[in-house]
Parts: C-alpha cells; sequence; structure tokens
C-alpha cells in the first residue's frame, strides 16, 4: 500500500493546485533555458542556412552581422579567383524601421547575389523564391507581411512574393530577402532633395574651376545617377560569400587575410563572433535569472512540502508508534516530493509547450535542456524534501498520543 | 526460569521522573506488574496520577528513568536503555488503543488495519484480505472502505481495536479507548479486549475511568501519585488465566 499516493488521494485539491504552482514556477525555468536556445539558434540561423564555407568582410570587423561591414563590389570578383573557391556571392545585410499600418515593422533587409542567388536555401511557406532582379521581395513570416502584399521602401515599391518561417536575424527581427541591388537601393533611399543639392554642389563647384571648361564632360557626370554621386555613399557591400571545395577553406581563409584590406572568416568562425559578443551576456544573463528561479522553486517546494508533512506529523507519529520503520516515513515524503516534482515538471512541458510559441522571440525546448532540468527538478524535489525529512525523522512516536 | 509460560508483561520497579530542579516531577514511582498471557487488567486512577506514564513507558515510547521491562518473555528495557530495536518490537508484539485519533485519517478503516499488517511483512493482497476479515470480525466490516471520518467514534474505536491486534501482539495497551463512548458503546469495547485476550491468548492492560465496565476485567488495579496498588475490593475473578502479581 502506498501511503504517499493515499495521502495526496485525501488532499487531492491542495495537491493539484500545489503541482499548478510548481509547475508554472518550472515552466519559467524550462521557459528560460529555451529563450538562450532560441536567442543562439537565432543568432546564428542566417549564418548556418547560408551555407556559405568563408564570409569576406571589411578588414578588422566583425561583420556581417556582429558590426558593419563595408567592401567593394569588386571584391567579388577578387574572390572569385582564390584558388579552391567555386562560387563568389555578393551579400549585403542591414536592417530597418518602417511603419505600416500605424504599427513598426522592422526589417532585417538580406541582400542576395542575383541571379546566382535567388533565396533557394530559405524554406518556402507560401509563393516563390526571387524570378527577377528587381522589386520583388522574400518576407518571414514573423513579419506579419502578405504574399502579394506591396511595399512601399524608399521611392520603389516591392512585392512579396514569398513566406518563408524560421528566418530571423540576431536581434529576432524578420528577414526580408530581395537582390542586392534592391537591398542598396533601400539602405541608400536618399531623399529627392538630397540628391538636387549635391548636384546643385557639384555644379556650383565647376564653376569656379576651369577643368570643366576644357573638359565639358565633367560637368556632365555632375547629374549622375544618385548612387554615383561622390557625397553619397558608394555602391559598397557588407560581405562576399566564398564557396570553396572541400578540404581548401583554411587556404582560402589565409589568402584572403592576406590582403591587408579585408577580413576573412570561416562559417565556425563566423558563428562564434555572433555567440561570443552580445549572446555570451544574454546567455550568462539568463543563465543567472534561471538559477534563481531554481532556488526559488527549490525554497517554495521545500517550504510546501514541510507544511505538507506538518498536517501529517500525527500520522507520522502513530505510524512509529505502530512500528514503522523510518524507511517508510522516509518514503512517504520523497516519494510525495517526487511526485509534486514529476508532476510540475508535466505541467511545466505542457503550459510551456502551448505558451512559447505564442511568444514573439523563439523559445525553443531543446531535449538536452529538458533532460537537465529534469535532473534539476529531480534534484529540487530532494533537496526540498530534506526539511519535512529531518521535522518528520524527530517525531516522538509518544505524540500520537497527543 | 521457572515451567510456566512467560509473561506478556512483566514490569519491575518502573520509576518515571519528567523535568528537573523546580519543573521536576515523579509521575511513577517503583511500579511493578505481571501480566499473563489472556489477562486482561483495567488501571483506574485520578488525573495525572500516572496511567499514561505507565503505559507509555510498557508501551516502548516513554523510556522510564529506572526499572525493567520484559514482554512476552523478552526484556526489552533496562532503565531508558533499549535493549532491542523498539520499533520492530512495538510494530511484532504491541498493539495500541487510545481514546481518539488512533487512526491515519488519510487512510480508510481497512487500509488503517492493513498498514499495520504490511508493515509487518504480510503482503499486499494478502494484508488486505486479512483486515478485511478482521473488520467484519469486529462488527465493521461494512464500513472498511470508509475514512476515519466518515465512522461513528464506536465504529473508529473498533477500527483501531483491529489495527492494534492485526498483528497478533502479545500485549494490548488501551488508553481510556471508551472515554469518547457512551455507556453501552463503551462496554462493547471493553467486551471486546476481554473477548480478544481470551481467544488469541493476548493480555491486555486498559486504562479507564468507567467503573461500570469493571466487571469484564480479570484485575483492576489503581493507581495514586505515582504508585500501583489492587484497587479495593478487587472485583470477583473472571474464569481464566490465573492473575498474578509479582513484587519487585
Ligand atoms: N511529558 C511530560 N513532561 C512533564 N510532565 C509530565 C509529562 N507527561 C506527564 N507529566 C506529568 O506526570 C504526571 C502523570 O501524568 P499522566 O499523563 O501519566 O497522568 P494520567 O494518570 O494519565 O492522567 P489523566 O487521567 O489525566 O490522563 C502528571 O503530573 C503530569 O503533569
Ligand atoms: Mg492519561
Amino acid at each position: 500500500m502506498n501511503l504517499a499516493v493515499r495521502d495526496i488521494r485525501h488532499n487531492a485539491g491542495r495537491f493539484l493546485l500545489t503541482c499548478l504552482g510548481v509547475g508554472l514556477l518550472l515552466m519559467m525555468v524550462m521557459g528560460m533555458g529555451g529563450i538562450y536556445r532560441g536567442i543562439v539558434e537565432d543568432a546564428t540561423l542566417l549564418v548556418d542556412r547560408i551555407g556559405a564555407d568563408v564570409w569576406v568582410v571589411q578588414r578588422d570587423t566583425r561583420g556581417p552581422f556582429a558590426e558593419q561591414s563595408r567592401v567593394a563590389p569588386s571584391l567579388r570578383d577578387r574572390v572569385a579567383t582564390v584558388p579552391g573557391v567555386t562560387a563568389a556571392r555578393e551579400f549585403l545585410f542591414h536592417t530597418i524601421q518602417r511603419e505600416r499600418r500605424g504599427a513598426p515593422l522592422r526589417l532585417a533587409v538580406v541582400g542576395l547575389s542575383w541571379p546566382d542567388d535567388r533565396g533557394a536555401w530559405g524554406p518556402l511557406l507560401a509563393g516563390r523564391h526571387l524570378a527577377q532582379g528587381h522589386y520583388e521581395l522574400i518576407a518571414d513570416r514573423s513579419l506579419g507581411l502578405e504574399l502579394g502584399e506591396a511595399l512601399h521602401l524608399g521611392r520603389e515599391t516591392y512585392r512579396v512574393v514569398g513566406i518563408t518561417s524560421g528566418m530571423v536575424a540576431s536581434g529576432g527581427d524578420g528577414v526580408a530577402f530581395v537582390t542586392v541591388g534592391d537591398a542598396r537601393a533601400i539602405q541608400l533611399d536618399l531623399a529627392a532633395e538630397a540628391v538636387r543639392a549635391e548636384r546643385a554642389a557639384r555644379v556650383a563647384r565647376a564653376a569656379r574651376d576651369e577643368l570643366p571648361a576644357q573638359a565639358p564632360a565633367l560637368l556632365e557626370r555632375a547629374s549622375a545617377p544618385a548612387g554615383e554621386l561622390p557625397a553619397v555613399e558608394g555602391r559598397t557591400l557588407t560581405a562576399v560569400l566564398a564557396t570553396v571545395s572541400p578540404g581548401r577553406t583554411a587556404a582560402a581563409v589565409r589568402t584572403i587575410a592576406s590582403w591587408g584590406d579585408v577580413s576573412a572568416f570561416d562559417a565556425e568562425g563566423q558563428r562564434a563572433l555572433l555567440l561570443g559578443g552580445s549572446v555570451a551576456k544574454v546567455r550568462l544573463q539568463i543563465g543567472l535569472f534561471r538559477t534563481l528561479l531554481t532556488v526559488i522553486a527549490t525554497i517554495v517546494m521545500a517550504l510546501i512540502l514541510y507544511t505538507l508533512t506538518l498536517d501529517k506529523l500525527h500520522s507520522i507519529a502513530l505510524l512509529k508508534l505502530i512500528g514503522a520503520p523510518n524507511r517508510v516515513i522516509l518514503g512517504l515524503i520523497l516519494e510525495q516530493a517526487l511526485l509534486i516534482g514529476a508532476a510540475g515538471y508535466a505541467v511545466a512541458y505542457a503550459a510551456g509547450s502551448w505558451l512559447f510559441p505564442r511568444f514573439p522571440r523563439r523559445v525553443i525546448l531543446a531535449g538536452d535542456d529538458l533532460a537537465q532540468l529534469a535532473l534539476i527538478v529531480l534534484a529540487i524535489s530532494l533537496v526540498a524534501s530534506l526539511l519535512g525529512i529531518a521535522k518528520a525523522l524527530r517525531v516522538a512516536p509518544a505524540e500520537a498520543l497527543a | 526460569m521457572s515451567g510456566r509460560a512467560p509473561a506478556a508483561l512483566e514490569a519491575e520497579a518502573l520509576t518515571r521522573v519528567y523535568g528537573e530542579g523546580e519543573t521536576r516531577v515523579v509521575a511513577m514511582r517503583d511500579v511493578s506488574l505481571r501480566v499473563a498471557a489472556g489477562e486482561v487488567v483495567a488501571l483506574l486512577g485520578p488525573s495525572g496520577s500516572g496511567k499514561s506514564t505507565f503505559l507509555t513507558t510498557v508501551g516502548l515510547i516513554n523510556p522510564p528513568t529506572a526499572g525493567r521491562v520484559a514482554i512476552g518473555g523478552v526484556r526489552v528495557l533496562d532503565g531508558p536503555r533499549a535493549l532491542t530495536d523498539l520499533r520492530a518490537f512495538r510494530r511484532r508484539q504491541l498493539g495500541f488503543v487510545f481514546q481518539k485519533s488512533n487512526l491515519i485519517p488519510f487512510l480508510t478503516a481497512r487500509e488503517n488495519v492493513q498498514v499495520a499488517l504490511e508493515l509487518d511483512g504480510t503482503s499486499g493482497r494478502r494484508a488486505r484480505a486479512a483486515a478485511h476479515a478482521l473488520l467484519e470480525e469486529l462488527g465493521v466490516g461494512d464500513r472498511a472502505e470508509h475514512l476515519p471520518a466518515e465512522l461513528s467514534g464506536g465504529q473508529q474505536q473498533r477500527v483501531a481495536v483491529a489495527r492494534a491486534i492485526a498483528n497478533r501482539p502479545a500485549l494490548i495497551l488501551a488508553d481510556e479507548p471508551t472515554a469518547a463512548l457512551d455507556g453501552p458503546r463503551g462496554r462493547q469495547v471493553m467486551e471486546l479486549f476481554r473477548r480478544i485476550a481470551r481467544e488469541r491468548g493476548a493480555a491486555a492492560v486498559v486504562v479507564t475511568h468507567d467503573h461500570r465496565a469493571l466487571d469484564v476485567f480479570d484485575r483492576t488495579y489503581e493507581m495514586e501519585d505515582g504508585a500501583l496498588r489492587p484497587a479495593s475490593p478487587p472485583p470477583a475473578p473472571e474464569p481464566g488465566p490465573s492473575p498474578s502479581l509479582t513484587p519487585a
């Protein structure tokens, strides 16, 4: 006969409430771990999905995600000549915040190397990949954009042709894929007035000079497209991504790094950059919170188990009186602790599975983390029952007569 | 040792002093009592005279300051020193019934009896059947699956008696088991002890204030200020094992 279960059956309501409370606490512990996993996953998602072997960025920067990077478009051709490199792609990345239907809309704009890269490595939920060099956009589901929707960015209008899922930048913003050209246009989205002012300034400078008189063609350059105006940001890229034949990545990285104007990372290095920076701080932050919550859960459980034991003190004395060995009394309390722990864990998992997907950022319940938490719950249950056990072992059988 | 069967209880020169200094109380002084198997003994006495102290001492839950206790021929206490595993000994050789709250509230009547049997090593299914049979025997079989709170006082005491005798103890100790019951029901419980002692060969020491049921007992003792003496006038001896009191 199991005394623990009998007692629980007798106090079913209170036991259920206890399990619910402990469960919600454990759900927080679980969620904290899940949030961290989500951040790590989100941070490295693009790096993992894009599948480039070598990332070439501006010298001494930790770009393109951990910090800004600018490289010249010609870099692509230079990288393509490196031995072992089978393909080199242009890559442009920046984050913008606009407004849509009165609410802020944050887009992590990823420029793809048209026409080699049409975003085919991103999983599509609906629609298609990019099919033309301009004015098309693949949006992540988290952005809330609709297929076919027209989005005004800068002076152009882009149509949403595909919807992906789970594509977010390290900051958690949903990704919008466009061609590199469009990405640049969105980034350099310069007001018409700014362009006009720059052209006027050129003409004015030219008028003070003799050179335009000798070579009138120079003056014509003053009315060149906005992207070619020197005072306006040039046609830069964020990075160049190289695909390298197997086994030659390290050599390619060394070669490119020796150029002096750029830095090169392999995919692992790129991951390390992302995880080593801001994510490391988040990890510590969440880890501390998780530890605190675990301690709180232990204290709460210890108090609950202690009061449950206090309520049973007379029965425990009676059991001792009729000769129950300590093993039986220990079992009674430990089993209840483990049952509360197990039920709480189940509540945490069920509630978390339902609740976490509704959170704005990803909360990932990974198998390893769940197993680790199960061990933590086991430890919590054991530690929490100590107080009750100590009390129960001290009670004298004669107290049954009181 | 003489050829006769060992006494169910042999208490020798028991003394119990509570507290010290200002609060020192001698609750029991030099008490000796021998109860043979099958014998039922009543213990009378005013409040605070030391009856419960005596009962809990021979019940092995209240170590004496001095004196010796043997149960079923086994010496278990020499002064405050235990000569054996008292808890295991209680489990096998002693049965307790008190005034009230004798039962574990979260177990049904049947489970309250069953737990005593299982603690003594009877397997679950056999313990269950035996518990049920015992409750039937004591006339509460139909209440077996009810919680103590759902039983009347008399029914609760019958369940407590069933639990006390479940492991066929050598000695049953009852402290005012009928205090919460009315006259006729109290008498029924006392007669139960009588019957069990006769049928099972167990001895019983019952503390009571109820003088109307004293004829049920083989012998009656009175406690006064911690000392034990035969009650006067001694009730007419009933047929059964011959009672005896061995002086210390
Ligand atoms: N744990 C204790 N600590 C100190 N004194 C105690 C303790 N238990 C009992 N006493 C004292 O010992 C004396 C005998 O108490 P006991 O409980 O044995 O009396 P009793 O005959 O059972 O009384 P009642 O009929 O009221 O139950 C009393 O004076 C009581 O105050
Ligand atoms: Mg008393």
